[in-house]
C-alpha cells in the first residue's frame, strides 16, 4: 500500500465492527487452525530455550529448575570448552563454505549452458534427468554412494582396479570423505537449483539479445554482457540466503552420509545436538548449542541482507 | 552492360552474405554440439549411479562377488526383488509410509490453503500481525531439543501422530501458494463478493479450481518430504513398527539390527546382500521417480513462485 493510499483511507477508518465481523468471520475461522499450529509447534518450544540457562531436571517444570552457574551461562562456557563441539562448529562452517564455493556457481553455469541449447526436446530431457537426484532421500543417496565408492566393491573402485590403479577410500578417509560429501551435495541439488536461474533468464527481454546481435556480439559476449547481468539480482539473493545459512546445518544429509571413521570431519552441529542431546540426554548443553546456532544464524542473515542492499540489490526482504 | 554489372554485384553480395552466414552457423553449430555433449555428460553423471544400482539388483550373486557388474546386469534374475517382496517387515514399512504420505499430503495441503487464502484479503484486520507471526518462524527456530521436549510434553513421543502433525504446514510452501493466489485476478473474487458469495464459497468455487498447478506442485513437495524424511522418526519414534521406509533402509544399510530387520539368511552372504540392498534401495525410491517427471511443468512454476518475493 502506498503512502498516498494510506492518507486517503485514513479518515474513513471508522469500522462498524458488527458488520465487519459478520462479513469477515469466515476468514478468521479459516486461519484458526494454521495459527494454532504455529503457536503450538513453533512458539511454545521457545519457552524451552530457557533450559539453556538452567540446570535441566526431568521432574521439575521449567520455572522451578535452578539457574545454571556463572549467571546462567555455564552451559555456553561448557560448550565452548568442549572439543567435540568446537570440532562440530568448525566442520559446519567449513562444509558449508565448501558447499558455497563449489556448489553455488555450478547451477548458474548449468542454467547458462541449458539456455544455449537449441534442441528443445533434448533440453527438456536433460532437465528431467538433472532434477532427478533432488527427489532422492539422503538415505537412498547414501545407498547409492556405497555402491559407487566402497573400496573393491564400489563401481568407481572396480573400474580403477581394473585399470590397474589402487582403490580410493572415498568414504572412510576423512579428507576424501569431505570431497565425497561435497560432490554428493552438488550432485543432488545442482539441477534443482538451476530452475530459478532458468526462470530468471527466461525473463530477460529478447530485444536486448537482438540489439547485441546487431552490434555483432557473439554468443559468449551475449552471455557475459546480457544474461549474467540479467540474473544478477537472483544470484545475489540466493547468495545472501546461502551466506545467512553458513552456520545452519540440515540433519538428513550429514547424518545419513557420516560414519565412525570420518567423524573428525563429519560431525556437524545438528548431529552433535542429536547425539549429545536426544541420545546423550545433555539437554541444557545442547539447547545452549542450538540457541547459539539460531542466534548467530539470524545475525548472519541480517548481515548478508545488509550486504546485498549495499551491493544495490534487493536482498531477501 | 551497366545493369548486368549491377546484378552481378548484387549476386556477389548475396553470395558473400550466404557464405558468412554458413560460416557463422557452422561455428555456432560447433558450440551447440559442445554444449550438447556437456549436457550428455552431466546427464550421465546423474544417471550412472541409478543404472549401476538397477544392474546390481538384477544380477546373479556370482557375478557380484567377482565384481563384474558395472552398468549391465549379469546373470539376469529377479531373485532379489522377490525376496524383498516376500519380506513382511519391508512390505509393512512400504504400505505404512505410503499411507503416511497420503495422509500428510492431504492434511498439509488443507492447512496450507487455510493459511494462505485469508492472507490475500487486504481488508482483513490483523493481517499484518498474522504475517509477522508467520515470518518470525522462518527466521528463528527454537531448536532440536526444545522441539523434542515439546513432543514429550504433548505425549507425542512414540506416537505415530508425531510423523504427521508437527510437519503439517510448511511456511515456505504457504508463501508459494499465497503468491499463486495473488496472481488470480481480484476482479473474479470481487464480482463473487458482490453476488453475495461467502468467503468460504469463493475459496471452494474460484480459488481451488484455478489453483490446480500450485496444488499439484505442493502435493509433490509435501509427498516427497514425507516419503524421504527420516529424522523425525529417528528422534521421536522408538517403536520399530512405525518406522517409515527410509529409516528402515538406513538401518539396513548400516547393518543396525540386521537380524531383526532382514528375515532372509541372504544378508550373511556378501553377494546376495549386495543385490538385496540394491533392490531395497531401488524399490524405496521408485514411487517418486515414477511421479515427478509428469509434474515437471508445474513444479518449475512453483519453485519460481517461491523465489519471487512480494
Amino acid at each position: 500500500m502506498s503512502a498516498q493510499e494510506k492518507k486517503t483511507k485514513a479518515p474513513k477508518q471508522k469500522v462498524n465492527w458488527k458488520v465487519y465481523i459478520k462479513r469477515y468471520w469466515q476468514l478468521y475461522a479459516l486461519l484458526l487452525l494454521p495459527m494454532v499450529y504455529l503457536l503450538i509447534f513453533k512458539y511454545i518450544p521457545m519457552k524451552y530455550i530457557l533450559i539453556a540457562f538452567k540446570k535441566y531436571s526431568i521432574v521439575k517444570p521449567i520455572n522451578e529448575m535452578p539457574w545454571a552457574a556463572n549467571h546462567g551461562m555455564q552451559y555456553f562456557i561448557q560448550a565452548f570448552s568442549n572439543n567435540d563441539f568446537k570440532n562440530a562448529l568448525r566442520n559446519t562452517v567449513v562444509l558449508n563454505l565448501l558447499d558455497l564455493v563449489i556448489g553455488f556457481p555450478i547451477p548458474i553455469i548449468f542454467a547458462l549452458i541449458l539456455n544455449e541449447l537449441p534442441f528443445k526436446r533434448f533440453k527438456k530431457t536433460v532437465q528431467t534427468i538433472a532434477y532427478m537426484p533432488h527427489f532422492l532421500s539422503w538415505v537412498i543417496i547414501y545407498g547409492l554412494a556405497i555402491q559407487l565408492f566402497t573400496p573393491t566393491n564400489g563401481l568407481i573402485n572396480m573400474f580403477i582396479e581394473r585399470m590397474g590403479g589402487e582403490a580410493i577410500h572415498f568414504l572412510d578417509d576423512p579428507v576424501k570423505w569431505v570431497g565425497t560429501y561435497i560432490f554428493l551435495g552438488v550432485w543432488q541439488s545442482f539441477g534443482w537449483n538451476s530452475i530459478v536461474y532458468l526462470a530468471a533468464i527466461a525473463g530477460i527481454s529478447p530485444e536486448l539479445y537482438e540489439a547485441a546481435s546487431v552490434d555483432g556480439a557473439n554468443r559468449f559476449e551475449k552471455m557475459w554482457h546480457i544474461t549474467l547481468p540479467g540474473i544478477r539480482g537472483t544470484i545475489v539473493t540466493l547468495l545472501v540466503m546461502a551466506l545467512g545459512n553458513i552456520l545452519g546445518s540440515g540433519f538428513d544429509r550429514p547424518f545419513a552420509l557420516q560414519n565412525n571413521l570420518v567423524m573428525r570431519y563429519a560431525e556437524v552441529i545438528s548431529t552433535f545436538v542429536y547425539k549429545h542431546g536426544i541420545k546423550g540426554l545433555q539437554f541444557s548443553l545442547t539447547t545452549a548449542v542450538g540457541l547459539f546456532q539460531s542466534v548467530v544464524g539470524v545475525f548472519f542473515l541480517l548481515f548478508a541482507n545488509w550486504l546485498a542492499r549495499k551491493l544495490g540489490e534487493r536482498g531477501i526482504w | 552492360m551497366a545493369k548486368e554489372v549491377k546484378i552481378d554485384k548484387r549476386k556477389e553480395k548475396d553470395g558473400a552474405d550466404e557464405i558468412s552466414r554458413t560460416i557463422k552457423s557452422k561455428a555456432t553449430k560447433r558450440v551447440d554440439m559442445v554444449f550438447a555433449i556437456v549436457c550428455v555428460f552431466i546427464s550421465a553423471i546423474c544417471l550412472i549411479p541409478m543404472i549401476n544400482l538397477l544392474a546390481r539388483s538384477l544380477s546373479a550373486t556370482d557375478f557380484l562377488v567377482k565384481h563384474e557388474v558395472y552398468l549391465i546386469p549379469k546373470g539376469f534374475n529377479f531373485d532379489a526383488y522377490s525376496s524383498v517382496l516376500s519380506d513382511v517387515k519391508y512390505i509393512r514399512a512400504f504400505v505404512w509410509t505410503a499411507f503416511l504420505t497420503l495422509i500428510c499430503t492431504l492434511l498439509s495441503l488443507t492447512m496450507t490453503t487455510l493459511c494462505a487464502y485469508p492472507l490475500i484479503f487486504e481488508k482483513l484486520k490483523g493481517r499484518g500481525i498474522f504475517n509477522i507471526i508467520i515470518t518470525i518462524t522462518m527466521f528463528f527456530n527454537a531448536g532440536t531439543i526444545p522441539n523434542y521436549l515439546l513432543m514429550k510434553e504433548l505425549n507425542l513421543l512414540d506416537n505415530p501422530l508425531v510423523l504427521i502433525i508437527p510437519s503439517c504446514l510448511s511456511v515456505y510452501n504457504m508463501i508459494i501458494m499465497r503468491s499463486f493466489f495473488y496472481g488470480i485476478p481480484d476482479s473474479l473474487r470481487e464480482s463473487a463478493e458482490i453476488d453475495g458469495a461467502s468467503f468460504f464459497k469463493i475459496l471452494l468455487s474460484i480459488y481451488i479450481p484455478l489453483s490446480k498447478p500450485v496444488l499439484a506442485t505442493l502435493a509433490l513437495f509435501y509427498a516427497v518430504g514425507r516419503w524421504n524424511g527420516y529424522s523425525d522418526a529417528l528422534m521421536y519414534m522408538k517403536n520399530k513398527d512405525f518406522y517409515p521406509l527410509q529409516l528402515l533402509l538406513y538401518n539396513i544399510l548400516n547393518n543396525i539390527n540386521s537380524v531383526e530387520v532382514a528375515t532372509q539368511e541372504g544378508f550373511s552372504t556378501p553377494g546376495l546382500a549386495d543385490s538385496l540392498k540394491a533392490a531395497i534401495v531401488m524399490f524405496s525410491t521408485i514411487p517418486i521417480l515414477c511421479i515427478y517427471p509428469f509434474l515437471q511443468k508445474y513444479f518449475i512454476h512453483g519453485v519460481t513462485l517461491g523465489a519471487v518475493k512480494e
